[in-house]
Order: C-alpha cells, then structure tokens, then sequence
C-alpha cells in the first residue's frame, strides 16, 4: 500500500512540477511588470509560449555538430531528472532512496556543462562569451553548493534530501547558526544558478551583460522551448530545495494522503512567496558587473565554509 | 544535544543563538560592503538586531535591566548614530565607492579565519558552560573581531569608524550573553560608544579640512610614513 502510495505521490509530484513550473516563471515576471507599473504578460504566456516553439521548425547553425541538436535534451531530461528527487510537497516519495542533495547538485551541474557546450558549438561570439562566463560563476557556486551538502552531512549524518529533511524534522537539532549560514548562502547560489538579478538579467538583451540569454541565442523552435522550460523547472527545483531543507516541518508523508492536500497547498504557496519575493528583489536592485560576480558568489562559498568549519569546530569540543 | 528536552529553555537559546547567528552574519557583510551608505545601514541592522536580541533575553530572564539596555541600544545605535552618521556623510558628499585595502575576496577569507580562531579561543576556555552559551561567547568575539578587521582592511576614516562601532556591537553581545551582567558595564559601554560617535564626528571633520579627503593614507605624512 505505501508502496503505491509513493509511487502515486511521485506522479503527481512529477505533473504538477511540470504544469507549474511556466506558471512560476509568469508570476515572477507579472510581478516585475506590475512593480514596474506595466500590466505584464498574462499568466499563461510562458505555456503559450512553449507550444508556439514546439510547432516551430529547428534551426540549427551550419557549423554545427550533433552536440547542438543533442544538448536540448540532456538538458531537459537531467533537470527533469533532479526535479524528480527534489521534495515539493511529499516526503518518502518513490525514489527517495536516490535524492542525494549531490546527486541533485550533479544533475544540475550535467545539464549546465551541456549548455555551456552546446554554446560554443555553433562558434559565435556571443555563445563563447554566455559559457564562459557562466562556467566562471559554476567555479565558485558548486563548490559553495557542495560544502552546503557538507554542512547538512555534519549535522545529520547524510546527504540524502529525504533522510536531512526527517532528522531536521524531529527538531532535536534546533536552530543552530550554521543553518542561517547556510541558509544565506543558498539564497546567494540560487540567484547565481538561476540566473537572477544581481548575477544575470533574465529579461536583458544587452550584448555586454549577458550570460545565459547568450548561452540560448543559437536555439531555435523545440530546443529553445526544452531550454526555456528547464530554466523554468530550475527555479521550482531550488523552491522545492528551499523548502524541504528549511521548512521540512510542513511536507506531508507520502504514505499519509490525508496530509497531501494541506502539504500541497502549503508548497504552491510556498512557491508564490518565494516568486514574488524574486519579483520584487529583481526591480529593487541593479545587475552587478560581471567581474564581481566572482566576489559576490564567492562570499556564499566563503559562509558555507564558514558554517561547515564553525560546526567542525564547536561540535569537536561540545 | 542536552538542551533539547528542556522545554521552553530550548527555544529562548535558540532563538538568543538565531540573533547572534543573525548579528555575526551582518558583521560578514559589514566586511563585504563597499558603498558607504550600505555599510551604515548595515550597522543599523545590527543594532536593531542586537536591541531584538536584549529584549528576548529581558524577557526570558524577566529582567527589566535588559528592556533598558535594549532601548538604549534601540535608541542610540539603531537610530541616532546612522541619523548621526548619514548627515556626515550628505554633508561631505561622499556616497561614492570606498576602497577595500586588500580587496574583499581576501578580507572575507581573514573574517573566515578569525571566526576560527574565536571558537578555538573560547570554547576550551569555558567548558562547564552550557554548550549554546559557549557558541554565543565565540560568536561575539567573533563580531569584535570581524568589527577590528573592518577597520583594518578601510581607508576611510567613516567606514573605519563603523568598524569600531560594530566592535562595540559584539562587546554588547557578549554581554548579553553573560546572566547576571551588572546594568552599569553596559550603560558606561553604551555611553562611551556615544562619546566616541561624536569624537568620530568631528575628527571626520578636521581631516576632511586638512586633506579634502577622508582616505587616512594622507596621515601618513604627517608620521612621516610616507609611502
């Protein structure tokens, strides 16, 4: 029985990921706009926008190898793969066994190396410049992000997201600092993985500021849709991350039903606050020049050491 | 973790433990800051922090001795001193960028260490404390630390001066820390803070008058120290 259960929890997990992940992406930008004093895009415009490509024809540069047609998919199909790990609403999902926070973070590092190729593959310009940069800033966010992981593993003795999420629920640990650490360390990697405002514009065609609208300009039709949805994907995939990591206590059991309702309202809204929240952080602050992006994601890399070292450090005289 | 089955106990340590955490990590962005303005509003939320902080120990230690020293904290640090300190700053025009001597990437790394190195100070030396309380006392030197080095790694004279505000910040902390602080160690070190953010005041001034700048690399030559 809770065998189906988690099966059933991951389904659904799995669909309204998929269905919701556009519309997130719309309110953040409706929020912009509104902010902004624009109506806005309607809710629905990047669903609109994704079957708009599907029936458009590919478009692939001359120049080009198989890595361009190929790289769409792997990207997709990785960043599906992580959003399947990541908890949105459910604990103890199928296939929990496997959601290891450096699994997560490795599915995601895949499909950004494959961008990063897929960028320069056709030789333009402006593709070498998106990679370059954006490999830069992996150069200082995956580390950052791997001594989060180290940090969670300190404190409750694995990396797995599910089994993290269970000992952070029993609430034995308390509000240790190095969780703020953390905390505010995550927050500075998500921009930069995301792509968000004070890293990457997300709406700027501006030649010399961008990075991943330059990692896509070569894309076309189907691939530049599989690209769009899994940007959009990502953010719902470090929403789903936010959430079980610091707010476990609000996921429901996936082999308790009665809790899935509650747990699922809680994870849209959830999902709203932290839209909105990026909405309003993206018009209040400008885009940093690129030069000290480094500096900027380099302080997350340096307060997850922080809190991997003071943790190292206390619990080795408590 | 013994605190954990101690009830009530366990959530006002946390939540003291969270403000420190809180405090220690605006001390980092103390250190990453780089425009002026930033740097004073950052200071006002660590002492907005640190008066929450006062407050919540008052009331799990119902001692109105704290509420005080947390409106003092409230009053003068959160609220007169960045007044205090921006009409410095609107009066000499100077909301441009200030320079970090050695760059904020390897400030940042010093910060880092310098944590270390209060934990590794403190915790041996107070064993028999409670475990959280430990942490805290390694989390205000931590931001005394951290406030020295923000003086360290500026030019200007402004900025340093919110260093030596900050460590006095961690002073604060640390007290609070301590059950059973006498309110008097407090007051004397809220109003020499106050002293020293007027004498900040008015030596910004003099140098400003001499050097028609505030970067205090123009005192060298009067030592002699000349580069």
């Amino acid at each position: 029985m809770s065998t189906i259960l988690s099966v059933m929890a991951l389904l659904l997990h799995a669909v309204l990921l998929i269905a919701l992940a556009p519309l997130a992406t719309g309110v953040v930008r409706i929020v912009k706009a509104r902010l902004l004093g624009r109506r806005g895009p309607a809710l629905m415009q990047p669903w609109r926008d994704l079957p708009r490509l599907m029936r458009k024809q590919a478009v692939v540069a001359e120049s080009a190898s198989f890595v361009t047609t190929a790289a769409p998919f792997v990207i997709l199909s990785a960043t599906v793969a992580a959003g399947l790990l990541v908890p949105s609403f459910a604990l103890h999902m199928a296939g929990a066994g496997a959601a290891d926070l450096l699994v997560v973070v490795g599915l995601l590092g895949l499909a950004r190396a494959s961008l990063a190729l897929a960028a320069m593959d056709a030789g333009t310009g402006f593709g070498g410049i998106g990679s370059s940069r954006d490999m830069t800033f992996a150069v200082f966010a995956e580390p950052a992000m791997l001594l989060v992981a180290l940090t969670f593993a300190l404190l409750a003795g694995t990396t797995n997201l599910d089994a993290i999420a269970a000992v952070l629920r029993e609430g034995t640990l308390g509000l240790r600092v190095s969780i703020g650490l953390v905390l505010v360390a995550m927050v500075l990697i998500a921009l930069a993985e995301n792509g968000r405002m004070p890293v990457d514009n997300p709406s700027g065609h501006l030649e010399l500021a961008m990075v991943h609208e330059a990692m896509e300009l070569e894309f076309a039709g189907p691939h530049l849709a599989f690209l769009q949805l899994a940007a959009s994907l990502r953010l719902l995939i470090w929403a789903g991350l936010f959430g079980t990591l610091f707010s476990p206590f609000l996921l429901a059991r996936a082999d308790a039903p009665m809790q899935w309702l509650p747990a699922l309202l809680g994870w849209i809204a959830r999902v709203v606050i932290i839209c909105v929240a990026l909405g309003a952080l993206e018009v209040s602050i400008a885009k940093m020049r690129v030069f000290r992006v480094p500096e900027f994601i380099g302080a997350a890399l340096l307060l997850g050491l922080l809190a991997a070292v003071y943790l190292f450090v206390s619990t080795g005289f408590a | 973790m013994s605190h954990a089955h101690l009830g009530f106990g366990a959530l006002a340590y946390d939540v003291a433990h969270l403000l420190d955490g809180a405090a220690l990590i605006l001390s980092f962005f103390l250190l990453y800051q780089t425009r002026i303005l930033g740097v004073v509003n950052l200071y006002a939320i660590q002492a907005g922090v640190l008066a929450a902080a006062a407050f919540w120990q008052g009331w799990v230690q119902n001692d109105r001795d704290l509420y005080a020293a947390g409106l003092i904290t409230l009053a003068a640090k959160a609220i007169a001193i960045p007044i205090l300190l921006r009409r410095v700053i609107r009066k000499l025009e100077i909301h441009r960028e200030i320079e970090t001597t050695i760059g904020i990437f390897p400030s940042m790394i010093l910060g880092l260490l310098l944590v270390v190195l209060a934990v590794l100070a403190v915790l041996p030396a107070t064993t028999g404390a409670l475990s959280l309380v430990r942490e805290d006392m390694a989390m205000a030197l931590s931001v005394v630390l951290l406030g020295l080095l923000t003086m360290i790694t500026r030019r200007n004279a402004l900025t340093q001066a919110v260093g030596f505000l900050s460590i006095e910040n961690g002073l604060i902390l640390a007290a609070l820390g301590a059950v059973g602080m006498p309110m008097i160690v407090e007051l004397s070190v809220a109003v020499l803070v106050l002293v020293a953010a007027i004498v900040f005041g008015l030596f910004v001034f003099r140098i400003r008058e001499r050097f028609s700048s505030l970067d205090i690399t123009a005192l060298d030559r009067i030592t002699g120290a000349h580069r």
